[in-house]
């Protein structure tokens, strides 16, 4: 980085008092590219927890994805004569009380965790995203549409979830089959109880965003309203989107295990981290590994996920970049 | 201010009513029924006198209509009589369990006062706790202690509470047997042996939940207080020779606490909801414990009034908040 250019656009703009906030006039010969995603990237490394935490991310979802490739063992193969054993060769997260392969049954588990955290989180992402964008930039809805978000707010949404699960998990198990219909109405269900908090941060970017002059701009070459959303206002609230996103795939997995934990969840041959654990709580006093590695996972997996956040968060709020 | 106050609780009743409405509907579009368990044996006619004595033959509109009478209308009268000895309830029905064929509130009141001491300690504990953590970490920013306590706060905030009351029952419950891992409502505190007992076996579910509360409220304090360290009042207060203590305590701490005293009461009816799961962990007969036994029961009044007094909650202490933020910070006006 002895670039002598490189000093000299860093050098020249303080001579020019007020103007460091202006980019050089021309793009520097030589000088390496810069865009948001790359400064946000550069930013986002020097976060030494949530770089740790992306690699250990990284990992968990190679474990759980290319994990059953290696290792194959089917997660519901009964072996009745090798239950309960302790960690061997032959299985290094031993066997549970029907001699079920634990690894395979943690990856599979891990499949679904993950898979739920996904879709949930995609599903309460583009409806709060919806919400808050057509709220901030369409003045005549941003009244009943953020009555609705704050009736959302107020609804007790643990003891709604568990409500619509027990109440629908019957009839769409009928229809899709246990897992599939388990799983749609799981995602949907956490999906729709969580959008709210997204929905209120883009309507307020959105609504400062509206402000700006380049907006003024688009809007006077005659933009018409789906572009300007589009093309103008989506990609400024980027941002706090991708930070919302995060948070919501670790708060959608801890739903998850959570309502598995209550053995309102998936099936019981179905596994997930959430119903390993609660499988294995009633014999934690003989076999706490059985306990501790799945809730291990889960841990593992959502704090991971939240240092990302706080450092996507740090990487994108420039006040603090480059501090 | 009063004017704003008895605005938003205009505005709060249309709200509840509705909420009341959407957890009626959703039970009422349930599939499931509350006489699912009854005998195959048990002849049809029989099971719709049944029905028609469980008070489901009706339209689901009246049934609203007569669950909004009996929740609004006979128990504040039934509990009015309890306390003054008068007979204004005579004759009305109260909501009524289908499970236990005895008055809702009156199961309810039995199952509080577990939730409350368990939930409403560790909330007190989790805030003790949380503020002054928060206080030196924004303080003494990116020293060794706001970089462990920030890491305590993420993992705390990060792990479920099933699985650190998990191992919490692992640890001390089962392998250094410390603590009971089951809780003993039917206790009585009447010496000091058995008062011993409660507090013990109260230990563990309460630092499950005083360490979650705490890491969340940690992380707002410390937030907060970094905000207002970098005030221009603060150079001002050190210019003019205060103290360090007193510009710190008495007016960085008072400004910062203003958003999180909000935080606290916004969270506050979110605890009880997610003390469901602890209570579920440690076998306290609480409310949670309550709600998830009458969900698999069908028992579609007290999950309905269950569910409508955790929402009732939530408006109530959301309406707090807003209030205290106005009453805490004079910049606030509501016109």
């Amino acid at each position: 980085m002895t670039d002598p250019k490189l000093v000299e656009e860093a050098a020249a703009p303080a001579a020019v008092p007020g103007a460091e906030a202006l980019p050089p006039d021309a793009p520097v010969e030589g000088a390496p590219m810069r865009s948001q995603g790359r400064d946000v990237w550069r930013q986002f490394r020097s976060h030494r927890g949530a770089m740790l935490a992306l690699v250990i991310f990284a990992a968990i979802v190679l474990f759980v994805s290319l994990g059953p490739v290696l290792w194959r063992i089917d997660p519901t193969f009964v072996d009745y004569r090798a239950r309960n054993q302790g960690f061997t060769l032959a299985h290094p997260f031993g066997t549970d009380q029907l001699g079920r392969d634990l690894l395979a049954r943690m990856m599979a588990g891990g499949q679904v965790s993950i898979a739920v955290g996904l879709v949930a989180m995609a599903i309460a992402l583009s409806l709060g995203s919806l919400v808050g964008v057509l709220s901030g930039y369409f003045r005549r809805l941003d009244a009943p549409l953020m009555r609705l978000t704050e009736l959302f707010l107020a609804l007790p949404l643990l003891p709604l979830l568990l409500l619509m699960v027990t109440l629908f998990r019957e009839p769409l198990g009928k229809a899709l089959g246990p897992a599939g219909g388990t799983f749609l109405l799981i995602v949907c269900a956490i999906g729709a109880t969580s959008w709210m908090q997204t929905a209120r941060i883009v309507r307020g970017d959105v609504l400062g965003l509206k402000e700006r002059e380049f907006i003024l701009a688009a809007k006077s070459i005659g933009t018409p309203a789906p572009r300007m959303i589009l093309r103008h206002v989506l990609p400024n609230v980027v941002s706090p989107i991708m930070v919302a996103a995060t948070l919501g795939i670790a708060t959608a997995i801890i739903t998850e295990s959570a309502l598995s934990f209550l053995g309102l969840g998936f099936p019981p041959d179905f596994p997930t981290w959430g119903r390993l654990l609660f499988d294995a709580v009633d014999q934690m006093q003989m076999y706490p590994w059985r306990v501790i590695l799945p809730g291990a996972f889960i841990s593992l997996t959502v704090l991971s996920v939240n240092y990302i956040g706080d450092g996507l968060r740090d990487a994108m709020d420039p006040r603090i970049r480059g501090r | 201010m009063l004017n704003f106050a008895l605005r938003r609780l205009m505005l709060a009743i249309p709200t509840l009513l509705f909420i009341s409405l959407v957890i009626f509907l959703l039970l009422e579009a349930s599939p499931g029924d509350p006489l699912g368990d009854v005998p195959l044996t048990v002849p049809p006619e029989v099971k719709e006198r049944m029905r028609e004595a469980l008070g489901l033959g009706q339209a689901w509109y009246i049934r609203y209509a007569l669950w909004l009478k009996q929740f609004f209308w006979v128990e504040p009268l039934y509990w009015f009589d309890r306390a003054f000895g008068t007979d204004f309830s005579a004759g009305m029905q109260r909501i009524i369990s289908f499970q236990s064929r005895s008055p809702v509130f009156d199961v309810i009141a039995q199952r509080l006062p577990q939730t409350l001491t368990v939930v409403g300690l560790s909330y007190l504990l989790g805030v003790m706790i949380a503020v002054p953590i928060g206080i030196v970490s924004a303080y003494r920013q990116y020293s060794w202690f706001d970089q462990i306590g920030t890491f305590v706060s993420m993992v705390g905030f990060s792990l479920p509470t099933f699985f650190t009351g998990v191992v919490l029952i692992i640890v001390f419950g089962i392998k250094l047997q410390w603590f009971p891992s089951i809780y003993d409502t039917t206790l009585r505190v009447t010496d000091w042996d058995s008062f011993l007992a409660q507090v013990r076996q109260m230990v563990m579910p309460v630092t499950v939940l005083a360490l979650y509360n705490a890491a969340q409220i940690s992380r707002f304090m410390r937030a907060s207080m970094l905000d207002n360290l970098r005030q221009d009042y603060v150079r001002t207060a050190r210019a003019k020779g205060l103290s360090e203590r007193v510009v710190v305590l008495k007016h960085v701490l008072r400004n910062s606490l203003i958003p999180v005293v909000t935080v606290i009461a916004l969270g506050l009816p979110a605890v009880f909801g997610g003390a469901i799961i602890t209570e579920q962990v440690f076998k306290v007969n609480g409310l949670g414990q309550l709600l998830i036994l009458a969900i698999n029961a069908n028992d579609i009044p007290m999950v309905m009034t269950l569910t409508f007094i955790f929402a009732a909650l939530i408006v109530v202490f959301t309406l707090v908040a807003d209030l205290l933020y106005g009453v805490l910070d004079p910049r606030i006006r509501y016109d």
